[in-house]
């Protein structure tokens, strides 16, 4: 019989758990408390980034990453068949503009330390980045082209991977909320309680993006996963004008940030549907999903100063969505030393649709024993950098009262 | 809190928002009226400008006599600033602000989808939305087709242009709008060659008959409605019950439709098409609420998607009132009982006030008139029929009906937001105005049983209209004439 | 035929003689009545077709005709996405038709 796992999140990195574990022949059930694709996964950019990253752990999982998305599009492609919608993969490469002198040295002394962890990571001059882009206003004080960076449709690759997953055998259950714990007589976790009755697995996997924390919780197993609120905005259609990704540089510091200030900086690139796609702010409000109009506004500076021909633009939608930011600033992976059984894929911040696929094949080969293609301790619930946080989520969930609480049997 | 004046700011210039602006002057509050035309009277009483000067206008209107009054009452109150060629782009809630509804609302001001209009940010202590609706078109085959318009867009074109919008002309759909735009066509000149709504006899029976003594109190309503058939008898325009337009042919403009019977569900019978040549065709099913404001100010709707008000007009959210077709498709008589209790209850008045005694009754008479056009004229369930696989649900992003589902067969998604991201359908520069509901309901009917479950609407637009990124990284203008200034607050 | 301003010596209203307002429609003069919205102009020199889709290149034109469907979109003296049903003609604006042509397939999207 096959080994069974409980995924919590049919977001892209559910999704993604889902399609590689039950590839490799674990029985596999995912629940969600809403739909495929309903929360962060529907609302973020879609973008598969080595670009932003500093050399460390996280830009190791990006590479690997980057490694996977060509193929798994192409597989995908092949089994989902042509009337499956596009999931609009486009690696196009991303342009890093600096419009400060300031801003120009740190660019070119980061793109430098990310040549040596292997990051494609080309100074241009700014003539030569107006020939990629002839579009970019005259600002550029430096530029640095990353070959790798790529798109996805995010909610569409997420309601893929979920396809794809159901044809080797998951089970997906929507508008099914985790309720509570199940345990056995000796304290054991054995399943989750649901409205649909308990549901066991021998092992649970919570990728619930920014809910993972509350899921967590919930579970007995406190994690310091906190929302970050991120906007974008969206244009009309117009001719095709920007043709990579394209940042200032001040994307870098932002993603990196702890501060819980409004931060914006710019993002912007264009859509296979025609739309420019504008981000984005970053903030920490909680839950609040009220759109943020100083927010919009400071991200409409940041774009017209990268490409002022967007002034006349119009914007006709905004969006928003929560990232699971972590304190230390890398995602959580892997099973919970604390809990036996209990499985974390999450933290992965504005990061989660690029290190989706890195992360299932993580979580993969620590369930199948194997070794994996990169280290995974780094991500481990045990490591150092988390465990002041950890204590700390642990007397907040003490605090809040809200200690775990078995299911009914 | 102020002791001052109380600040309304009522949303939309048409009959509900007028009588609003009066009633609101008339208990002694200042107003400030936004619209996004540069003319009053809204949709319903969209008139000639004043380069085209003409003696008997009024022969266009129903009710021009109240609207020159209204307009006039208006327009020559100083307590009463009316800011017009304002596009109200976003509501959002706003803790800090001074006004005493606590939203603060952010306005464009200048020619409409210009550039470089002026940003302003009103923080009122009251608000009445008045927003008002839009024509609910279904999809067809040929819908797109340019000659295919709205019964809204003949009617706006012959009464604010003078413009007939074709030489041949069938007018369908449902719903007593049909006549008014008949007529409209007729004296502009159009050669209508016939009305047809979808409902029969029976439905129209029912709606209209269970309760005829509520006809004897709205009186004005019924000859308005006998004008208009007059007006057909007179033009001699052929008015067919249970018959639709199906189809619109040509290549570059439509140059025919198929017209058919259809059952009291609205799907076509089989052989009863006929072919008739015509140069347009205007196609109205009813109406569809502007409610993005009033959702982004955090108002309520009720199970038929309408904003939720109580006696006063006062929606769920402190400050805020609706009047008009946004909170029910009723008709100018209904909306201008309902403006004229908002604006009263946001300057501080309450619905049992004697100012409004006779409103309040005009409020009861006119609602038990437009419940029973819905159930006379109401959209039936049968009506996808007439799709076939490659006709355009969403306009914009040119989505078929075919598309819509096998995307939603492939994915198994039950998701809205997911189904509209996979499609692209309700994506699109009007952003699902004109196809929302009916994408909803196609999904609805494609995914089965448990319908679509995650809890999204159509009518969610957090930005309400389109903004030029010029303009959004532009700091906002705090109102000069506020007694609520806010600080202004640009791009970090 | 097509779509056409009732002559005001025919209309019951007993209107003024308007005064004329011209435009230009990719280059084409076009005549109107003075206060009459581009979408009316448009409309009454004949065209129906505003535009061609970015999909299919099918021709759209007006449609709604209340700023509600953005169908009969324009550029206006270089102000792209302007509803021609929206915005009143003023003598000597310029129309360009508005045709945005979807990006090409990314070389690398194998989906």
């Amino acid at each position: 019989m096959a080994s069974s796992v409980l995924i919590v999140g049919a977001g892209i990195i559910g999704a993604a758990c889902a399609r590689a574990l039950a590839m490799a022949g674990f029985d596999v059930t995912v629940v969600d408390r809403g739909t495929v694709a309903g929360g962060t996964s529907s609302a973020c950019e879609g973008n598969l980034l080595v670009s932003d990253k500093g050399p460390g752990h996280e830009l190791v999982l990006a590479q690997y990453a980057t490694s996977l998305w060509k193929q798994t599009v192409s597989d995908l492609t092949e089994q989902l068949g042509d009337a499956f919608p596009s999931v609009e993969y486009d690696p196009k490469g991303g342009l890093v503009v600096a419009t400060t002198g300031s801003g120009a040295q740190a660019l070119l002394d980061f793109a430098a330390s990310q040549r040596g962890a292997g990051v494609d990571a080309r100074v241009i001059e700014p003539d030569e980045a107006r020939r990629l882009e002839p579009d970019l206003g005259p600002l550029a004080e430096a530029a640095v082209h990353y070959p790798e960076d790529a798109q996805v449709q995010p909610a569409i690759a997420t309601e893929a991977l979920i396809a794809s997953a159901r044809r080797f055998g998951a089970r997906v259950l929507e508008n099914t909320p985790v309720l509570g714990p199940v345990h056995d007589s000796s304290g054991v976790l054995i399943g989750i309680g649901s409205p649909a009755g308990h549901i066991r697995a021998e092992r649970i996997l919570i990728a619930a993006g920014p809910w993972s924390g509350e899921v967590a919780r919930m579970l007995g197993a406190p994690l310091p996963v906190r929302p970050r609120r991120g906007e974008l905005l969206v244009t009309t259609r117009m001719r095709h004008r920007i043709f990579h990704k394209v940042y200032d540089a001040d994307y870098v510091g932002a993603v990196g940030s702890d501060d819980s200030a409004l931060q914006t900086s710019s993002v912007v690139e264009s859509t296979a549907s025609g739309t420019v796609l504008i981000g984005s702010s970053r903030q920490q409000v909680g839950f609040d999903s009220r759109m943020r109009v100083d927010a919009l506004s400071g991200i409409a500076a940041k774009a017209i100063r990268l490409f002022p021909f967007l002034a006349d633009a119009a914007v006709m939608r905004s969006y928003g969505g929560f990232r699971p930011f972590m304190p230390d600033h890398l995602p959580v992976i892997g099973e919970d030393p604390r809990m036996p059984g209990l499985w974390h894929a999450t933290g992965h911040e504005g990061a989660g649709i690029g290190l989706s696929l890195a992360t299932a094949e993580l979580i993969r080969d620590l369930m199948l024993g194997a070794d994996p293609a990169i280290d995974a301790a780094p991500f481990s619930v045990g490591r150092a950098s988390l465990a002041s946080h950890l204590s700390a989520a642990a007397g907040d969930a003490v605090a809040s009262n809200a200690a775990p609480r078995d299911a009914v049997a | 809190m102020n002791t001052s004046r109380t600040d309304v700011l009522v949303i939309g210039a048409g009959p509900a928002g007028l009588a609003a602006a009066r009633a609101a002057r008339a208990r002694g509050a200042s107003v400030t009226m936004l619209d996004s035309s540069d003319q009053l009277g809204g949709q319903f009483w969209r008139h000639l400008p004043p380069e085209r000067p003409s003696a008997n206008e009024r022969m266009l209107h129903h009710g021009w006599v109240k609207f020159r009054e209204l307009s006039e009452t208006v327009l020559s109150d100083d307590g009463c600033r009316v800011i017009r060629g304002a596009q109200v782009w976003a509501i959002e809630p706003d803790s800090t602000s001074a006004g005493a509804a606590h939203l603060a609302v952010h306005v464009v001001v200048g020619e409409p989808d210009g550039t470089g209009r002026r940003r302003l940010v009103l923080t009122p202590d009251a608000i009445v939305l008045a927003t008002g609706a839009h024509d609910r078109t279904l999809p067809f085959p040929g819908w797109d087709l340019p000659g295919v318009f709205t019964g809204g867009a003949a009617q706006a074109l012959a009464k604010g242009e003078r413009l007939a919008v074709g030489q041949r002309v069938v007018v369908s759909g449902a719903g007593p709008f049909l006549l008014p735009v008949a007529a409209s066509l007729a004296n502009t000149g159009s050669d209508v060659v016939g009305v047809y709504e979808a409902n029969r006899v029976p439905a129209l029976v029912r709606g209209w008959l269970p309760k005829p003594w509520e006809l004897a109190g709205a009186a004005g309503k019924g000859t308005e409605l006998a004008g208009y058939l007059a007006g057909h008898l007179r033009h001699r325009i052929p008015y067919r019950l249970g018959r639709a337009v199906v189809a619109a042919h040509g290549t570059d403009r439509v140059e025919a439709v198929t017209i058919a019977a259809v059952t009291p569900d609205w799907a076509p019978i089989p052989g009863t098409k006929q072919r008739i040549e015509v140069d347009a065709v205007c196609v109205s099913h009813g109406f569809t609420p502007r409610l993005e404001l009033a959702i982004a100010a955090g108002c309520e709707l009720t199970a038929e998607r309408f904003v939720q008000v109580d006696d006063s007009q006062h929606t769920n959210v402190h400050g805020v009132f609706a009047a008009g077709e946004i909170t029910g498709i009723g008709g100018v008589d209904l909306a201008l009982a309902e403006g004229q209790i908002a604006g009263h209850a946001a300057a501080g008045g309450l619905a049992a006030d004697t100012e409004v005694r006779s409103a309040v009754r005009r409020r009861r008479t006119f609602r038990g008139f437009a419940r029973r056009i819905e159930a006379a004229h109401g959209i039936r369930d049968g009506w996808p029929a007439m799709l076939t696989d490659d006709t355009i649900v969403c306009r914009c992003e040119e989505v078929s009906y075919g598309t819509l589902c096998r995307a939603t067969d492939a994915t198994g998604s039950r998701s809205l937001r997911a189904l509209k991201l996979s499609t692209r359908a309700g994506l699109g520069i009007c952003q699902g105005r004109i196809c929302g509901r009916t994408i909803e309901a196609l999904l609805a009917d494609r995914v089965g049983d448990a319908g679509l479950t995650d809890g999204v609407s159509t009518d969610r637009r957090p930005i309400a209209a389109p903004i030029r990124l010029g303009e959004l990284a532009d700091p906002a203008h705090p109102d000069p004439a506020s007694q609520h200034p806010v600080p202004l607050k640009g791009p970090k | 035929m097509t779509s056409r301003i009732l002559p005001f010596q025919n209309d019951p209203i007993k209107p003024t003689a308007p005064a004329p307002v011209t435009i230009t429609v990719d280059g084409v003069p076009a005549t109107g009545a003075m206060g009459q919205s581009l979408a009316g102009v448009i409309l009454a020199s004949g065209t129906l077709r505003f535009r061609r889709t970015s999909v299919h290149g099918a021709p759209r034109g007006v449609f709604c005709g209340i700023g509600v469907c953005y169908d009969c979109l324009v550029e206006v003296n270089g102000q792209r996405d302007v509803r021609a049903c929206q915005r009143r003609a003023r003598d000597g604006d310029a129309v360009v038709t508005q045709h945005d042509e979807l990006p090409a397939a990314p070389a690398g999207d194998a989906a």
